[in-house]
């Protein structure tokens, strides 16, 4: 896995926009180490996007493009939703698929993926919104995880249908009022976190987006479960602050009141047996790999 | 052979219709087409060369197929497509700018394209107004969406389109030859090479 896959042709390399230049001389392919740390020194995989000015979601886009351990075998399925205005712009493969059946066509590529490279880890990464993974294909989305797909689902939790003004969403706290809704939500928010567990996941997070390296960590275990053992769950809270009545600078401290431990999004983890000793093996072996890279640097430097 | 629909250069209107569903049929292998009539290939080459050379703006327009060096068969396109690209500036007079412009991918760019150093298949007409490219030719363009472009450009602007095409080649463009490899891009350039003097210059 290496950016060798990602030439120019030498002959038309100077006609290219920078954009792409930079794309293969500074992007983070092939390494194995990249993470959130990256933004801001090598070229991130995410373009200029298209959402609203200080939008939460924009920032868990770049954390999550800048942690996927594999990005150059990695396919990202999005549905209809503020994510699909994003990935047009993002440099990993991704598939639009129609609303609510993302974790149905995560379901055969991740088969199809499997027999076609099998001596390859190709990572499949459904990445939609809280009416694609919880409403309109709750289905498929239960369905995936009672079939122990390979797979990792994550859900960008703005707990309401942002991208069309405000309707109620199953993922919407009870009582909330929104633009479209305004009666108020009547019933409880539903419980996925607790759902997933229950479906077969081996490894769900509820959590928030303000913290890059939880994050980082969260992204790295769910992809790495899914590749070894069966489906995992995220559930982010990315809140639309037009939505929900915030300025462009208020989408941060809205994600820190959310994860307080009384609060809906305290943070929350869920692993299965297998998936723990999995993660414990990771863990030893990263610090191993640090404790040498240590220890060659101390040798260089004396 | 003659076709009912005849595919010639725009502005036609907002959405021309496919040339495909108009009764155009592809050229067979060792055939080409301009206009929408099926001729032998070298008759295809031959007048792309001409309409290169009598172009203001004649403009290569690589896409991700042979700007991206997948394999060596790409790799010795995008070297063909430079040495086309060079033969024509040699053979152009002062009034006439060759560029040679990359179509890197597929998706739509925001806020918006640079029409100076790129092409986008879902707004090509940018590119060509901007630049006041008269002639063009397509390379390495995946079929569907060169087609897009084909119809957008026929559509908005007055461009000769030619498509030299690695499949069966492009009944949208106003002439289009098939099977296109690294060879035949070279026996363009010498087309446009044996040409040269014999094609009136736009003043």
């Amino acid at each position: 896995m290496s950016k060798e896959r990602i030439k120019i042709a030498p002959e038309l390399f100077e006609i290219m926009p920078p954009e792409y230049q930079d794309l293969v001389d500074r992007a983070t392919y092939g390494n194995e180490t990249r993470g959130w740390k990256d933004i801001g020194n090598a070229k991130e995989l995410i373009e200029e996007h298209s959402l609203c000015a200080g939008c939460p979601e924009s920032m868990a886009f770049r954390y999550i493009l800048a942690s996927l351990p594999n990005p150059e075998d990695t396919v990202m399925v999005g549905s209809t939703g503020c994510t699909s205005l994003v990935f047009p712009h993002v440099a990993v493969h991704n598939i639009h698929s129609l609303f609510g059946n993302q974790n149905a066509i995560a379901s055969g590529l991740k088969r199809a993926l499997s027999v076609r490279f099998p001596d390859r880890h190709k990572d499949v990464v459904v990445l939609a919104g809280d009416g694609a993974t919880v409403d309109i294909g709750l289905d498929m989305t239960l369905q995936a995880w009672f079939r122990q797909e390979k797979f990792t689902t994550i859900c960008f939790d703005n707990e309401l249908y942002a991208n069309t003004g405000g309707q109620e969403s199953g993922l919407m706290q009870k009582g909330f009022v929104a633009k479209m809704a305004p009666v108020g939500k009547t019933f409880e928010k539903v419980r996925l976190p607790e759902i997933a567990r229950e479906s077969g996941c081996h490894y769900v997070v509820n959590c928030t987006v303000s913290k890059p390296n939880l994050v980082e960590k969260v992204i790295k275990n769910a992809i790495h479960v899914a590749r070894e053992i069966g489906p995992t769950y995220l559930q982010l809270y990315t809140p639309c602050i037009l939505e929900i009545g915030k300025n462009s600078m208020e989408g941060l401290q809205e994600m820190r009141d959310s994860e307080k431990p009384t609060e809906r999004f305290a943070y929350k983890e869920y692993v299965s047996e297998p998936a723990k000793e999995l993660l414990t093996e990771i863990a030893a072996k990263e610090k191993e790999r640090k404790a040498a890279a240590k220890k060659q640097l101390a040798s260089q430097g004396a | 052979m003659t076709t009912r629909y005849k595919v010639m250069p725009g502005p036609e209107h907002f959405l021309p219709p496919s040339a495909a569903s108009m009764g155009n049929s592809l050229p067979d292998p060792g055939q080409g087409h301009i206009h929408g009539s099926i001729v032998p290939e070298e008759q295809a080459m031959e007048e792309a060369a001409k309409q290169f050379l009598a172009a203001k703006v004649p403009t290569i327009f690589p896409g991700p197929l042979v700007l991206w060096a997948w394999n060596e068969k790409a790799a010795k396109k995008a070297k063909a497509i430079r040495h086309l690209f060079e033969t024509l500036k040699d053979c152009v007079a002062s009034t006439q700018t060759p560029m040679l412009i990359p179509m890197p991918d597929y998706r739509p760019k925001y806020p918006k394209i640079n029409p100076e150093i790129e092409i986008n298949p879902n707004h090509p007409n940018l590119t060509i107004w901007h630049n006041k490219i008269d002639a063009c030719i397509f390379v390495g363009v995946h079929c569907h969406q060169a087609n897009l472009s084909l119809k957008i450009i026929r559509g908005g602007t007055d461009c000769y389109t030619i498509a030299m095409c690695a499949q069966a080649g492009h009944e949208d463009a106003m002439l289009s030859v098939r099977d296109t490899t690294a060879d035949k891009i070279l026996r363009l350039a010498d087309w446009v090479k044996k040409l040269k003097g014999t094609v009136e210059p736009p003043k």
